[in-house]
């Protein structure tokens, strides 16, 4: 059943061949059973064979949304009522949020059945998994490599088959880059497509929500439930919603694949650089042209983007002072003495690291050399794929320079480590949709086990719609988004 | 003590909390004096993952302001996050504006002895309020109630163009009864509705550049920014006098030892590390909801000020008083409009006797006990000469006293009504004649003065409710020879 697409599964709920609780049942077990994957923070048993009940309910009353009764789950960074939200932090272990994010609440509404809170790196920050309070989820491919960050839990989880599908959010890549590691398809959408309302903040400009699933398909259907304006998001942007499925099976003839010729160069690995070429051709005998970008600003990705949201984020995470909620050091001296060491017990050591970076950017003095001048970049990067998207469909790339590595192989490095989000963090800056597909895996060696590798589809402002379709075709021709890690059959 | 040589420099930074029903980014209520951390939700306590939503309210409001200064509306502005730490700022950031200002230039006219004085207004800006802390009754540890955080404040910044304590609290009065008027803010002090931070320095008279300034903090009455400033003018002409020098600092004024104090210095200042909030859009203001608030805008105190003078034929210390709030001049419109008396006559009556009652009272004019159409009823009876204006100050007397009566009611039961009947008066004035002889031959030999004794004894005989017009007339006629 854990192999099954979203539309399979709703069949067979449909034609009485399972239930919602059986399907429930079925995820909970493996769960269980892959519980040294350490996808999951907090396995919500209880929660979710109710909601099942409900969903079989609703089911045969008719009518009820395509996701009702599918079992997902939620990346640990969206709020959920009354359930342990802990954005991977040691600050937040013991936070019960007092209402649903909104994503929640519309999945919730949509009649998907919560399994529980997926494992992330500490507020989202890292690319390994490693940063979580909760140790590290491990990739399903091999124990020892990483499943990628920061939605690592949600990747390793859907490519183990642990959930039908997931939530992420994506600030830098961390939906996109453990979405390749895993060999699964996530897309982060538009800025201002998926309410942010309840997704705790990392850095607010970049942050989006968005979905982690086996293939294309199963991404639009719960994009769609994601999607939308809220009005408790001022960022939210106020545009219709298209059908995301009702697109997927439209021709790519004539279709103009741009390739940035930056994204191509020094540091790519060889076999992943072998991998695209062959899924272009795949491309190209579906009737899309490739045409040779060059877009000189994306080497100035990194400093900017490091600069704006450590910013960011060293104001967003203020509000943990051990006043109102999360961690407090016991027997604080004075106030200093509690702000002090609440933070310092209550983070981990990369937060402290962007926070710290953050708050140097933002100084008196330093703001204009740091923040201005990386907000400029922005810009600069901004016009740079608007111009370039005037002449092609979409632009397609690598989504990391290698393979997942292997746990610890990073941690010691921070700058090494910055270097995985080289092809995802400029499509954050510039607030536009893209995507990462699993095109091929890493020749098996003893030295190196098999791996997945990803493809990133970036396009124009919500063109969702039209990645998905991309996306689709391919996976219509291939079956690399079918592969199954050995021991999760 | 601040003799000729030193000219004082003192800028007003005045916060006033904008009367929405909800807060500037949550929909929580704004009402004062609820049970701590009761009108606190999930954003205003700053919880994981809320956002900020801009209420519009408060936006109009900032614009109603800076259309009534004359000020440059800016069409687009930027919300900033101020970041420091303190246990009642739960995000650990104050939304706030600093490049990008809804309200730029502007000014106020204020008057002092009759002269007129513009004073600068270089920008305001909408933000947030704190919560607040509370140290008493926790046993050695500090109360948080997060009821007030989120509260709109519009921060009003003056130019340093006012040159004494006086000229400040003109200056602070004026902006309080503009807030008032514009109905955008209580303007209620206790409550800290309408608070101000005083920016003062000295320098040498004729000398250009300004002197180091000092800031001080939150002085929330009339009174004590005119003592703060006092005292710190004082001060600083002290150190100096004495080879000292200034340093810029923020000082913290204690009513209780009428002092101010220091709180920390410019080097001990907090490094707000201020960068446009990624959480809220820029504010875009059109000419349509500009012009749409202008055509909303009362008419202000120095048009009806005017209009009070022209229309009412009143003088200037009248028609001040009259237009000093909104509800002053609402109540004297009220009360005309039901008489036929004499609009100056009116206005006497509303600054004089009802105003005293009223400040014994403590009360403003809008709860006065005694309504515009009770009093127009009263003045009415002195207009038709059913009563003496004596008579009438004795039936307000009562009527304060029982509010729910009426003045017809009252000069009924205490049989106040005027005598104009000419025989019932001639009836006592040839009885005084006759008992006075010699009055009458003082009189009628040249001493006009004694007069003032016969419309006294006739009064008296009367218990005050002849017609004093008809007294006089019949005295003249009886007395002349």
């Amino acid at each position: 059943m854990h192999t099954k697409t979203i539309k399979q599964l709703a069949e067979g709920l449909r034609a009485g061949t399972f239930s919602s609780v059986e399907l429930t049942q079925h995820f909970l077990t493996r769960i269980e059973k892959f519980h040294a994957l350490n996808a999951f923070i907090t396995v919500t048993q209880e929660h979710a064979l109710t909601a099942a009940k409900q969903a079989d309910k609703r089911l045969a009353e008719g009518n009820a949304p395509l996701l009702t009764g599918i079992p997902f789950a939620h990346k640990d960074i969206f709020c959920t009522h009354g359930i342990k939200t802990s954005c991977g932090s040691k600050m937040l272990d013991n936070f019960i949020a007092p209402y649903n994010a909104t994503v929640v609440d519309k999945l919730h509404h949509a009649g998907a059945v919560m399994l529980g809170k997926l494992n992330m790196d500490e507020f989202a920050m890292g690319s390994s998994n490693e940063n979580s309070f909760y140790g590290a989820a491990h990739n399903p491919w091999h124990e020892n490599v990483v499943p990628g960050g920061s939605s690592g839990g949600s990747a390793a989880a859907v490519a183990a088959g642990l959930a039908v599908c997931a939530t992420g959010t994506d600030t830098g890549g961390s939906i996109r880059q453990p979405a390749a590691f895993c060999g699964i398809t996530g897309l982060k959408p538009s800025y201002g497509r998926v309410s942010r309302y309840g997704m705790i903040a990392y850095a607010s400009s970049l942050d989006q929500g968005g979905p982690m699933a086996r293939s294309a398909e199963d991404a639009a259907i719960l994009l769609q439930a994601m999607a939308g304006f809220d009005e408790k998001d001022s960022t939210s942007i106020n545009e219709p919603v298209p059908d995301y499925s009702r697109h997927l099976t439209e021709s790519l003839q004539g279709l103009k694949i741009g390739l940035p010729k930056e994204f191509f160069q020094h540091g790519l690995n060889n076999q992943i650089a072998q991998d695209i070429d062959n899924a272009l051709n795949e491309y190209r005998k579906l009737g899309a042209t490739i045409i040779e970008l060059s877009m000189p600003t994306l080497t100035m990705a990194i400093p900017a983007y490091y600069v704006l949201a450590s910013a960011e984020c060293s104001s967003n995470l203020s509000r943990y002072d051990g006043v109102r909620f999360g961690h407090r050091c016991e027997h604080p001296a004075d106030l200093t003495d509690l702000y002090l060491r609440s933070r310092a017990e209550g983070f981990g050591s990369e937060v402290k690291r962007r926070i710290l970076m953050g708050t140097y950017a933002l100084s008196a003095g330093y703001y204009d050399a740091y923040y201005l001048k990386a907000q400029k970049i922005r810009r600069l990067i901004s016009d740079d794929f608007q111009h370039a998207l005037t002449q092609v469909d979409v632009i397609m790339s690598p989504v990391t320079p290698s393979h997942a590595f292997t746990l610890g192989e990073k941690t010691a490095d921070p700058v090494h480590m910055y270097l995985e989000d080289l092809y995802t963090i400029a499509i954050n800056l510039a607030g536009l949709p893209a995507m990462s597909i699993p095109i091929g895996l890493s020749a098996d060696t003893p030295e190196a086990p098999k791996l997945p590798v990803g493809l990133q589809l970036i396009g124009a402002y919500f063109s969702e719609a039209k990645l998905l379709n991309i996306a689709h075709a391919y996976q219509q021709v291939t079956n690399w988004h079918q592969l199954i890690p050995t021991g999760f059959e | 003590m601040n003799s000729a040589p030193w000219e004082i420099v003192i800028g007003l930074e005045i916060h006033t909390q904008l009367a929405t029903h909800s807060k500037i980014f949550s929909g929580a209520a704004t009402a004062y004096g609820a049970q701590p951390n009761t009108q606190a939700c999930a954003v205003d306590l700053g919880m994981p993952g809320v956002l900020p939503v801009l209420n519009q309210d408060a936006v109009n409001k900032a614009i109603t302001f800076g259309l009534a200064i004359e000020a440059e509306i800016a069409p687009y502005s930027v919300f900033a996050r101020k970041n420091y730490f303190y246990p009642d700022l739960p995000k650990g950031y104050q939304i706030s504006q600093l490049e990008h200002p809804i309200v730029g230039k502007g000014y106020l006219d204020i008057d002092l002895d009759g002269e007129s004085k513009r004073i600068g207004i270089t920008r305001a800006h909408l933000e947030e309020d704190a919560g607040k802390s509370l140290h008493e009754n926790f046993h050695g540890l500090s109360g948080i109630d997060l009821n007030r955080a989120g509260t709109p404040l519009l921060e009003i910044v003056s130019e340093p163009d006012l040159r004494s304590a006086k000229e400040a609290v003109a200056y602070m009065r004026k902006l309080h009864e503009l807030v008032r008027y514009l109905e955008i803010c209580d303007g209620n002090m206790q409550e800290g509705s309408f608070r101000c931070d005083a920016n003062v320095s000295v320098r040498p008279a004729g000398q250009t550049t300004l002197g180091t300034r000092t800031e001080i903090k939150n002085i929330n009455s009339f009174k004590f920014v005119e003592k703060a400033i006092n005292y710190e003018v004082e001060r600083q002409i002290e150190i100096i006098e004495n080879g000292g020098r200034i340093i810029q600092e923020t000082r913290l004024y204690d009513a209780n030892k009428d002092e101010t104090r220091s709180m920390r210095s410019k080097e001990e200042a907090n490094d707000y590390r201020y960068f446009p909030d990624p959480d809220l859009l820029p504010v875009t203001i059109d000419e349509q909801l500009k012009a749409q608030l202008k055509a909303a805008l009362p008419e202000l105190p120095a048009a009806k000020k005017q209009r009070f003078q022209a229309q009412y034929q009143l003088d200037h210390d009248a028609a001040h008083a009259l237009t000093s709030s909104r509800a002053m001049a609402d109540y004297f419109e009220e009360v005309v409009k039901h008489t036929t008396l004499d609009a100056k006559l009116c206005a006497n009556w509303l600054t004089g006797d009802l105003t005293a009652a009223l400040n014994k009272a403590d009360l403003d004019i809008q709860d006065s006990p005694v309504s515009a159409a009770r009093i127009a009823e009263l003045l009415q009876r002195i207009s038709d000469q059913t009563i003496s204006g004596k008579i009438a100050k004795q039936v307000f007397d009562t009527l304060w006293q029982h509010p729910n009566s009426t003045a017809d009611t009252i000069i009924a039961e205490q049989g106040l009504k005027q005598i104009t009947d000419s025989g019932a008066i001639e009836a006592i004035i040839d009885k005084i004649i006759a008992d006075n002889p010699d009055q009458v031959e003082q009189y009628r030999s040249g001493k006009d003065k004694v007069f003032a004794f016969f419309v006294g004894q006739v009064m008296k005989a009367m218990q005050g409710k002849a017609n004093p017009a008809e007294v006089n007339k019949m005295l003249i006629a009886k007395l002349t020879p």
